[in-house]
């Protein structure tokens, strides 16, 4: 029977409504088990020794003093982990990242890593490793990187995307461009033209829970590994082919995971672990400290961006031009295409072209965080769209509504949209009372909308009904905020139980076909798809088994709320039979019951927010309060609308964090200077507002229940939504984030100079 | 390396330990007794993620060693409801959606007991600061401070 | 007959065209008759293509069938967080 995922508008009485949690009492009483908090027997402890240089040839690697020390058990180095990538550029890039093979590429790449009898020991053993290293030129800055004077980080990086194709290698990895029109003609059309260049600065997803992994190698070529991780399936397929062991010998499980936010997406230090325990014979666990997550695991891009807006006087956009240039750290890929095609996706636009330029330098490894490559994107459009309506003296959310995409308007990428929600949560935001109420010195509001693409993917779930009648639901895909209340409110009304009859968990990889990770904002949309699928099966021989029991033709028994119903006059009146009911004579009816569900949930929908800022600045320091704060997005159905509100407000805080505060700051030595919580500050709890939230629901077309992915487009509209408001506090325009207080003050010195 | 013998109450009962002299509480909690609930999410006491009540107050479990629990009384996560029935601030947090990962729950749960046990019927300043040394990267705070807002009115009522 | 739109990277793979017009029912079928026509594309195809029908985007499913007439691009896969 093949799966209709179509949208079908029906009473609901499950969905949407605020259940609690399953996983709440193990992790309100410290129970629930997270990276480090598993252990193996004969355990050792690993510490990876990372290199100080931003750009350094490493001339000599010596092991064999720390291999001397007593209670060390293994050693690795990059000749411990062949390459075994066979010309696939991201998977050795990942191999490459995990340990340094013949040059270091930023400060903290790991050259070498120490398996030990417990942590002293590890660590006095990575002071007997002796690395000889020839310190190279680097660059960390984005523009620097560019010029043509700047040192090169790989002599094999042709920019890729140009015609003719460059002699030369530079740090530019490729060039990609989007867009339709001609945007010349776009501009000469204008009456205002708005032309400015934005920066913002990298930084880290912050999950509280650093990298955590046990591994475990056996003689056999078995391996287990317990990981927090967005995709164990994911981790299984990339250390298997980096270690060379089988898919299915390599079990995956994923524990309880301390946020992601797509830092958890990509493989770091867990091949180092594995290799760890293949050369000691003894399961070996490896935590980052939080250092290593900032100096180690991967941030966001730094970007520079150039955005020219032209429009008439009537405020229409005649033309659109952005060229994005954002940094990868050493490895090439492709985060300035995806800040290209989204950069002016939330616009209907004749004349339109965006230009992302790949940038490399001695930075980390650059990971997904949340829409990944669209904030920074954004923050530079909706900071110009926010100074064209200055320009043309027209109220901002009156501009961005003449100019909104919607259904038939071609995308700034390409596509024609289908059904889209930019228009509505724009009419909500006009509509809002936050819009027009009064604000006070030194006061301003800024508003900003957002774009992202959500994904579907390879999905699977398994529905197991007990015998009482009780539901078990094992999926693939991890937990990050609240899917297994999600999924179980799904399983409770497609059977039409009620929500605590059923149990969701998060199955590991030998136990449930492969799934795609939890990124994309898929967890629910995806997991919910194949639940339903998984349920509707188990319908099927629910239905089968009732008729086995009444001896009746399977056609006539119908599936209503729960209970199997014999339809027609004939079967006179039997009383329906409950779940418990066919489930209590499951094993004299053919066994256990159950549903199973392998599907590609594709068609997630792309999604829109706006957001309304008001920010208060204190000229004499700089600091600036967010004062209140209002998120309008669209989920297309919330499916618990408390983990859909939670998504919002996360989302945005973050994107506050990279407004006001957070970035990576480099020394002249291109050594990060602020690895922690302290230097790096992410927004605390006395720095907010409470987040007010509008749910939209305009219900997606390709699912059953109507349900996008809600969780990634949050974090979009921030930066330019702060900016705006401190802009319109100070009546001084802000470029450059976060916006932070001397970058404030600095500002507000050059006005007073003017 | 010398280990030192100590002699604490945690959650109320007798507990006695060896540790190092460079072995903080949280190492001691987690590595030593079982008793994981505290997390380690800085090392650097920024995060708050390993916060447990000490003798009334406050502390990251990182910042201090474990010797210094000498005679003292340490409250954690683990000792937080009563049994099978959770501490109303428990309650409240899974009501309110007030986690998302929950890494940062335990710690948050501590802070608030030790707020509320100061401050019976806290301002939403007074809760927001009280909070600031614990960090949340899901939620963005608005429902963990309702969250505390609801179990300090309802612990209110209990004891009026 | 479908016309499908490649995204300018893979426009020098493909003769350097922007629009292919190729005979297909299903994705499946487009991406087979295009790496028949341009050898170039197979990898592309292979690790890093979704396709837009009429403005949503299939990433995985091939078996996705295409209506006559509907606007068919060649989008990148990305990354999600």
């Amino acid at each position: 029977m093949t799966f209709d995922p179509s949208y079908k508008e029906q009473a609901l009485k499950s969905v949407g409504t605020r259940v609690l949690r399953p996983d709440g009492v193990d992790k309100v009483t410290g129970r629930a088990r997270y990276g480090a908090d598993f252990n193996m027997p004969g355990q050792l402890v690993a510490r990876v020794l990372r290199s100080p240089h931003a750009h350094a040839r490493i001339i000599r690697l010596d092991t064999s003093q720390a291999e001397a020390l007593k209670g060390v058990k293994a050693v690795v180095t990059a000749a411990d982990l062949p390459d075994l990538t066979d010309g696939d550029t991201a998977l050795f890039a990942i191999l490459d990242n995990s340990m340094a093979r013949s040059k270091a590429k930023y400060d903290g790449h790991a050259v070498a890593a120490v398996a030990a009898i417990n942590a002293s020991v590890a660590r006095a053993a990575m002071k007997l490793i002796e690395v000889e290293y020839e310190v190279l030129p680097h660059v960390v800055d984005v523009d620097a990187a560019v010029a043509p004077d700047a040192p090169l980080l790989d002599d094999t990086i042709f920019t890729t995307g140009v015609d003719p194709a460059p002699t030369k290698p530079s740090n530019v990895a490729n060039r990609s461009e989007f867009g339709h029109g001609d945007v010349d003609a776009g501009f000469a059309k204008s009456d205002v033209i708005i032309e400015r260049t934005y920066k913002t600065e990298q930084t880290h997803q912050g999950y509280i829970e650093p990298h955590a992994c046990v591994a475990n190698c056996n003689a056999d070529g078995t391996a287990d590994l317990w990981v927090c991780t967005q995709g164990h399936f994911v981790y299984r397929q990339v250390c298997a082919d980096l270690l060379g062991l089988d898919v299915s010998k390599l079990r995956v499980t994923s524990s309880e995971i301390g946020g992601g936010f797509g830092g958890k997406t990509h493989v770091w230090a867990e091949p180092v672990a594995l290799a760890l325990s293949r050369k000691a014979g003894r399961p070996v666990k490896l935590v980052m400290t939080r250092e290593e997550v900032f100096r180690a695991s991967g941030p966001t891009s730094a970007t520079s961006i150039d955005v020219k807006l032209g429009a008439t006087m009537d405020g229409t956009i005649t033309s659109a031009l952005a060229t994005l240039r954002y940094t990868s750290g050493p490895y090439a890929d492709a985060w300035a295409e995806t800040g290209a095609m989204t950069s002016f996706a939330c616009y209907d636009l004749e004349n339109v072209k965006a230009i992302g330029y790949e940038v490399v330098v001695n930075r980390p490894k650059v990971a997904a965080y949340r829409a990944p490559s669209a904030p920074m994107a954004a923050f530079a459009v909706e900071s110009a769209i926010d100074e064209l309506a200055d320009a043309i003296d027209m109220n901002s959310v009156e501009l961005r509504i003449k100019n909104a995409a919607q259904e038939g308007t071609r995308s700034s990428y390409g596509p024609v949209y289908g059904p889209i929600g930019i228009g509505p949560t724009l009419d909500a935001a006009k509509a809002h009372p936050h819009m027009s109420a009064p604000l006070g010195k030194n006061q301003g509001r800024g508003m900003a909308c957002g774009f992202w693409f959500n994904f579907g993917g390879q999905t699977c779930s398994d529905l197991n009904i007990g015998a009482d009648g009780t539901v078990t639901i094992a999926v693939g895909t991890v937990d990050v905020g609240g899917s297994r209340a999600s999924l179980s409110l799904i399983a409770a009304e497609e059977l039409g139980i009620p929500y605590e009859h059923v149990k969701a968990i998060v199955a590991d990889t030998s136990s449930l076909g492969y799934n795609d990770m939890t990124d994309g904002s898929r967890g629910t949309f995806s997991s919910s798809m194949a639940t339903i699928s998984a349920a509707r099966n188990a319908i099927k021989t629910l239905r089968e088994r009732a008729a086995m029991m009444w001896e009746i033709p399977v056609e006539d028994v119908n599936w209503e709320e729960g209970f199997a119903k014999a339809a027609g006059p004939k079967h006179g009146n039997r009383a329906p039979l409950s779940i418990k009911d066919i489930a209590a004579e499951a094993g004299n009816t053919g066994g256990p019951i159950a549903g199973h569900s392998e599907l590609v949930a594709d068609g997630a929908g792309v999604s829109f927010g706006t957001h309304i800022c008001d920010v208060e600045v204190d000229p004499e320091t700089g600091s600036t309060r967010v004062i209140r704060y209002t998120v309008i997005q669209d989920a297309g159905k919330a499916v618990h609308p408390a983990y859909v509100e939670g998504q919002y407000q996360g989302g945005a805080v973050q994107g506050i964090g990279w407004a006001l505060n957070e970035e990576y700051v480099y020394g002249e030595d291109g050594r990060l200077q602020n690895p922690g919580f302290l230097d790096y500050r992410i927004p605390v709890c006395s720095d907010l507002p409470m987040i007010d939230t509008q749910i939209l629901e305009i219900p997606n077309p390709n699912h059953p229940y109507g349900v996008r992915g809600v969780g990634e487009t949050s974090i979009v509209p921030p930066l330019a939504a702060v900016a705006n408001a401190v802009s319109d506090a100070m009546n001084v325009r802000m470029t450059h984030i976060p916006v932070s207080p001397p970058r404030i003050l600095a500002a507000l010195n050059a006005q007073a100079k003017e | 390396m010398t280990s030192i013998s100590v002699s604490t109450t945690i959650n109320g009962d007798d507990v006695e330990f060896l540790c190092n002299v460079d072995e903080t509480l949280l190492d001691v909690l987690r590595n030593r007794l079982g008793l994981m609930g505290a997390k380690e999410g800085c090392g650097t006491g920024d995060c708050g993620a390993c916060s447990t009540i000490m003798d009334g107050r406050v502390v990251c479990s990182c910042l201090v060693l474990g010797a210094e629990t000498q005679g003292r009384e340490v409250e954690t996560i683990e000792g937080m409801s009563d049994g099978r029935e959770l501490h109303p601030l428990q309650v409240k947090f899974i009501e309110h959606a007030a986690l998302q990962c929950g890494i940062c729950t335990p710690g948050f749960l501590m802070a608030a007991k030790a707020l509320l046990a100061a401050h019976p019927d806290p301002s939403e300043e007074e809760i927001r600061f009280w909070l600031a040394g614990n960090l949340c990267r899901c939620t963005g705070y608005d429902k963990i401070v309702r969250a505390v807002q609801d179990a300090a009115a309802e612990m209110r009522g209990a004891n009026a | 007959m479908v016309e499908v739109t490649l995204w300018a990277g893979l426009r020098p793979l493909a003769g350097n065209q922007e629009h292919v017009t190729i005979e297909a029912n299903t994705i499946r079928e487009l991406l087979r008759r295009l790496q028949e026509r341009y050898p170039g594309l197979e990898g592309p195809i292979k690790k890093d293509v979704a396709v837009a029908i009429n403005g949503t985007i299939y990433r995985d499913d091939w078996s996705q069938s295409i209506p006559d007439g509907a606007e068919v691009f060649l989008m990148r896969r990305l990354a999600g967080g």
